[in-house]
């Protein structure tokens, strides 16, 4: 029945002249997102809105689910579309499509023609008042109200007539790409997934960073941050993620500095590579899935201690929140029963029974130093080797 | 050089049998229960499969029923017999240290209503028949006893366990996971007093998704699966042919040299247990008394416990060197909670998160299990060193 969707978006509308970026920015986000889904379609640009037309059969539920992870998109309208054949067979057309959309027909709606084919015999309110009324013949029970309808049942006249009435509600956001390119510190776990998910809805390319440490994290543990990037490159679209072997920096650090300092340590040299990785790639900024408190290595002081190695931003969408809420969003993105597969990450096995919670900026440098010796050398080696894996 | 030391997960499938299986599965497809040649030679093939294991067993070929391998096996004997045998009885007695496929079924009746005793097991794994005769009642309907653990490689007392069951309660059923201990020893249910037994195809160097259950002639069951009535009834689903030949292929060739094959694996495991010791502060775990180098004890299975060790790490850092091994057994390998049968023989608790499980198979050489060996004096120190504070 339906045959095409009208697309609306959120906060596009309102930015002025740049405007025609953002919208084809969506409709690339778009086309990528129907690669995926069968049948043929057609995206087109008029006069401020956007149209998908489906050339060939599709499947309108596969349609709706990847359009729903296009960032950009507020409202997904399914649309009926008729040849012009004159008013009385458009009345007919309305007339079906309520009873096909609508069985239970108790319910108020109201008109809303708008006519863009200007040699259109009838105005906009004409048909409004026409239409409202063969409605009303058809269907007595329902009734009009102008001002809150339950059904809003668009007419838009164009080449051809689109009838729609239903918004599939879309994720909102803005397209991605619009805002640049930012490196994700992508761990197993639960908070970064959903950290990098929210900075690609601000309209943020997105590439990750994944610290593997074998043999103390295993294949299948890397496999599952390979995992992780392919959910959220749904969203993003490809995700390049590197691999960096950390396992040699972080038994080096292990030797030499306390280990309560380990974690802050280890956090501040993945910070200096991610960064370092951001900048080759030219993204503008790091981000991560930090929380304040969460954990050691995430109250305010740590903060401190692992931000100030960096120039770049660093990007915290989850700083003020719970765990739960994180975990919400995890489930709404369908990261959740990957992120929590129980497979060690390299940020828990040597952890500290009672690690630093308030480390001391001028301590940590100091020990820090203990690494000189062969530090550089192998961050170089570490960079060197990375592997690079395109998620898409 | 690869040394492949998980064996009791899974094994490699013989060529002979893959060659065999290759052609049932490309040429000779028929599905046994066709009027057609093609069906008649389909089951001239399943005819094949039950002469040869029940010649090995020693038992009537009408008593092998084939399944999907050692989960289904062990469900049906166990739901099977404990619905067929309802108005008997409500008494299930097994031990403390079966797979999950028994110890899960078994609290699965218990939600049906059954009363299931675990019988306790001592520090080598092993159960003692005064503990089987004070669990046994008029009521017990049903008794199951690994024959070889999986993550241990002890044995139990099954001739004995038999006897004793069928003394004190003529109907009580005893049925014998026989999963890891097929294919190493000789078992003979009739003289062991078995009534049911499960086998699985690719622990003996067999294919996955076949195994057989053995159910006595005078054994009364019910079927968990239904459907088309194949094997009188008992077990529908049209059989998996080349599955079940590839399963009888491989214990064929399995039995005719068990004898040699037995002391190979025996000579292997006392040299690795011999080398494995030499290393500080491993714990070779459930050998018995008196028994240095695993007599007594399963040929293919050692379990060693390393102080200060992760299992995971010392698997993965093995794995870098082409050595395959198991932290706890592969089924309990995914899951968190340290092995419920480690615990069981006493294990210490800082040696739970640090045992690693080696199995050998009648592939395993002493050049492989040198090369493990000077792998893990390389790598165990360095590990060490690294650990968690």
């Amino acid at each position: 029945m339906f045959k095409a969707f009208l697309i609306k978006y959120a906060e596009i509308g309102i930015k002025g002249k740049n405007r025609y970026l953002f919208e084809d920015a969506l409709i690339h986000q778009m086309k990528y997102a129907l690669k995926k889904c069968e049948g043929e379609f057609l995206i087109s640009k008029t006069q401020g809105r956007i149209y998908v037309d489906a050339k060939t059969e599709f499947d309108f539920e596969e349609v709706v689910e990847h359009l729903k992870k296009v960032f950009g998109i507020s409202g997904i309208c399914p649309v009926v579309y008729v040849e012009d054949e004159g008013f009385e067979k458009l009345c007919d057309t309305v007339v079906q499509y309520i009873a096909d959309v609508y069985p239970d027909r108790n319910k108020t709606f109201k008109v809303q023609a708008r006519r863009a084919r200007k040699n259109y015999p009838k105005d906009s309110m004409t048909i409004n008042m026409d239409m409202g009324e063969a409605i009303l013949k058809a269907y007595p029970e329902m009734k009009v109200d102008v001002h809150d309808p339950d059904i809003l049942l668009n007419i838009e006249v164009r080449e051809k007539i689109y009838i729609y009435s239903e918004i599939i509600p879309g994720p909102g956001g803005m397209p991605v790409g619009t805002g640049g390119k930012a490196m994700l510190l992508l761990s197993g776990g639960i908070d970064s997934p959903v950290a990098g998910y929210m900075i690609a809805k601000r309209g943020v390319k997105i590439d990750a960073v994944y610290f593997h440490a074998p043999p103390y994290t295993s294949e299948r543990a890397k496999q599952k941050v390979v995992d992780l990037a392919r959910i959220v490159s749904r969203y993003t679209g490809p995700i390049y993620l590197h691999v960096i072997n950390f396992t040699d920096i972080q038994l080096y650090i292990y030797e030499q500095c306390p280990h309560e300092e380990l974690t802050i340590i280890m956090r501040r040299y993945m910070m200096r590579i991610a960064e370092h990785i951001a900048k080759e790639t030219e993204c503008l900024g790091l981000i991560t899935g930090e929380s304040i408190g969460q954990v050691a290595s995430q109250t305010m002081n740590s903060l401190i201690a692992t931000n100030e190695v960096c120039e770049l931003p660093v990007y915290r969408p989850l700083i003020g929140f719970d765990k739960q809420e994180i975990v919400e969003v995890s489930e709404k993105i369908g990261t959740y029963e990957t992120s929590i597969l129980p497979f060690e990450d390299c940020c828990t096995i040597f952890v500290a029974k009672h690690p630093v919670t308030k480390p001391n900026l001028n301590v940590i440098r100091r020990h820090e130093k203990n690494l000189d010796e062969k530090i550089d050398e192998l961050v170089k080696t570490a960079l060197e080797t990375e592997e690079l894996i395109i998620v898409d | 050089m690869e040394a492949y030391f998980d064996n009791s997960a899974t094994t490699r499938v013989f060529p002979e049998v893959a060659d065999l299986m290759t052609k049932i599965m490309c040429e000779d497809y028929g599905n046994p229960s066709s009027l057609h040649m093609k069906g008649l030679q389909a089951e001239q093939y399943l005819r094949y499969a039950k002469e040869t294991l029940a010649g090995i067993l020693k038992v009537r070929e009408s008593e092998i029923l084939f399944t999907s391998g050692g989960t289904e096996s062990d469900n049906l004997a166990l739901i099977g017999c404990a619905f067929a045998n309802r108005r008997r009885g409500n008494h299930i007695i097994t031990t403390s240290i079966e797979h999950p496929a028994i110890l899960q079924t078994c609290g699965y009746l218990e939600s049906q209503g059954y009363r299931v005793t675990y019988l306790p097991v001592d520090n080598n794994g092993q159960i003692h028949l005064e503990d089987l005769q004070r669990a046994m009642t008029q009521g017990t309907i049903l008794v199951s006893i690994m024959h070889t653990n999986n993550e241990i490689g002890s044995l139990q007392p099954i001739e004995e366990a038999g006897a004793l069951i069928k003394r004190m309660n003529p109907g009580t059923l005893f049925h014998v996971d026989a999963v890891q201990g097929f294919g190493k020893a000789r078992i003979y249910p009739k003289r062991m007093h078995i009534d049911l037994m499960s086998v699985s195809g690719h622990k003996i160097h067999g294919p996955k998704g076949v195994g057989f259950l053995y159910v006595g002639e005078k054994v009364k069951i019910q079927p968990i699966l239904f459907g088309g009535g194949q094997q009188q009834n008992l077990r529908s689903g049209t059989e998996n042919v080349p599955g079940i030949v590839g399963l009888a292929k491989a214990a064929e060739l399995l039995y005719n040299h068990l004898d040699e094959d037995v002391r190979h694996l025996y000579e292997c495991k006392s040299h690795f247990i011999e080398g494995v010791e030499q290393i500080p502060d491993v714990r070779v775990n459930g050998l018995l008394p008196g028994a240095p180098y695993g007599e007594g004890t399963a040929p293919h299975v050692v379990s060693v416990s390393f102080r200060g060790v992760r299992s995971e790490v010392l698997l993965h850092a093995l794995e870098e060197h082409g050595i395959y091994v198991s932290a706890g057994s592969a089924c309990s390998a995914r899951k968190p909670q340290p092995s419920a049968t480690l615990r069981a023989i006493g294990v210490e608790r800082a040696l739970l998160e640090s045992t690693i499980r080696f199995s050998f198979s009648i592939f395993t050489t002493v050049e492989e299990i040198d090369y493990a060996l000077e792998v893990m004096y390389d790598k165990i120190p360095m590990l060490r060193k690294y650990s968690r504070r």
